[in-house]
């Protein structure tokens, strides 16, 4: 792994309520960059100031809360064209998605997990940038560009669902990503979340165990510090944005974090640190005997709605 | 103005203020009986049935409440307001896949 292949999640869409309290949301408070609109379909396109690309949330107003689709960003094009057969040869159905059919974007592939989610691949997608330039950018944008919970990117989603091993065998065997934690039932062994990595990052995306398919649990944005977190603790305080978890850390992976949901229930989360990871690290297992220090490191008490509430 | 909210079954009773969700009443008043969860009408743990009295309803997830639901006065009660005293009675609850199963079988 030199970082080739499926780079990171690239894009998600979320289904909210209603746009406007999303936009106040997510805009307005959460800080992320509105940087296009479709009054027609309902959605609005956002950004993390610290990312290059024209936007990587997706919010499409809709009668039901949820995930849309997540899409990540692969290297190239020939990436594309040669993991194509190898998701068919896993067994899944693939369809193409012909580039501008979603803005700004290249050509997809479209496929649904066997965890019930719709994902999809591409390779280009038009790049904006982080305000800064790229010759002798220097370090800090202008005042007012990072606000609100000053979240510097896009960073993982945890899905929820049934077959969660078939998912993850799918981004290890096809995509290869590395199974970095696994959390398994102390006596059957059953795998109840799995947490996998393309990066040197803890985790790029994670799956939970759920009876219901094409479930969503949280998107993830990462800070800059822990000192941030909390700063971001006291914005939701301060808005009376519903927590699930307010500021702890997390024995799987060990990011400082804190969990709050948008205004139609979808959590979302922010958290900065854990570990690096690379191709040769072992992968960590914890098990239900130890559910509150996998979960909340700090107190070591696992919260109930934290893995079984989700849209 | 307040209007009390009553669940007959948990012997439950808290005060509801304007513009404050029954789910958010309840909170604020330090009582349990309706599940908590994301307050915001997409996961559906706080589904109740109205059984009696009037209340303005909030967008909800069609996901968890359909028109079905509706017409049986099933809603979230992070989504409604009160316009009188109500009586509910709690439908939803949390699943529980991920515990140990240990003992309880
Ligand atoms: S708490 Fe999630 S729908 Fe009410
Ligand atoms: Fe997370």
């Amino acid at each position: 792994m030199a970082l080739r292949g499926v780079l990171r999640l690239g894009e998600i869409s979320i289904r909210v309520l209603d746009l406007a309290d999303a936009r106040k949301h997510y805009v307005d408070r959460m800080g992320l960059i509105e940087v296009m609109s479709d009054d027609a379909e309902q959605k609005i396109y956002c950004k993390a100031w610290d990312e290059h690309d024209h936007h990587s949330i997706v919010l499409r107003e809709a009668d039901e809360a949820g995930l849309d689709y997540v899409a990540f960003k692969v290297y190239d094009d020939q990436t594309l064209t040669d993991l194509e057969p190898k998701i068919q040869a896993f067994g899944l159905e693939v369809s193409r998605v012909d580039a501008g059919v979603y803005p700004k974007s290249g050509r997809r592939l479209e496929f649904i997990l066997p965890s019930g989610h719709r994902m999809q691949l591409f390779a280009e997608k038009e790049q904006i940038g982080n305000t800064l330039g790229t010759r002798n950018p220097g370090v800090m944008p202008d005042e007012g560009v990072i606000r609100g919970f000053r979240i510097n990117r896009l960073d993982h989603c945890l899905l929820g669902g049934p077959n969660i091993d078939e998912s993850a065998r799918l981004f290890r065997e096809v995509f290869d990503f590395d199974l970095s934690e696994r959390i398994e039932d102390e006596e059957s062994r059953d795998s109840l979340a799995l947490f996998l990595t393309c990066s040197t990052k803890p985790h790029d995306v994670a799956f939970v165990f759920q009876p219901e398919a094409g479930r969503f649990h949280h998107v993830s944005f990462l800070l800059e510090s822990a000192t941030d977190v909390i700063y971001a603790a006291d914005m939701i305080g301060k808005y009376r944005i519903p927590v699930d978890v307010g500021p702890n850390r997390h024995g799987v992976t060990r990011g400082n974090t804190i969990y709050f949901f948008d205004p139609s229930g979808n959590r979302n989360e922010v958290f900065s640190g854990g570990y690096v990871h690379y191709p040769d690290t072992p992968t960590l297992t914890w098990d239900t005997s130890q559910m509150g220090p996998a979960q909340f490191s700090q107190d070591n008490i696992p919260r109930e709605s934290f893995l079984n509430v989700m849209t | 103005m307040q209007y009390w909210v009553h669940l007959d079954e948990l012997e439950l009773d808290f005060a509801c203020h304007p513009g404050q969700s029954v789910l958010d009443c309840m909170i604020g008043s330090g009582k349990k009986g309706i599940q908590v969860g994301c307050r915001g009408g997409g996961c559906g743990v706080c589904k109740v049935e109205v059984i009696e009295g009037d209340y303005i309803a909030r967008p909800m997830s069609k996901a968890h409440i359909d028109n079905d639901a509706i017409a049986d006065r099933q809603v979230l009660a992070c989504c409604i307001t009160p316009k009188s005293d109500l009586s509910l009675k709690v439908v939803g609850k949390i699943n529980k896949p991920i515990q140990r199963k240990g003992k309880q079988a």
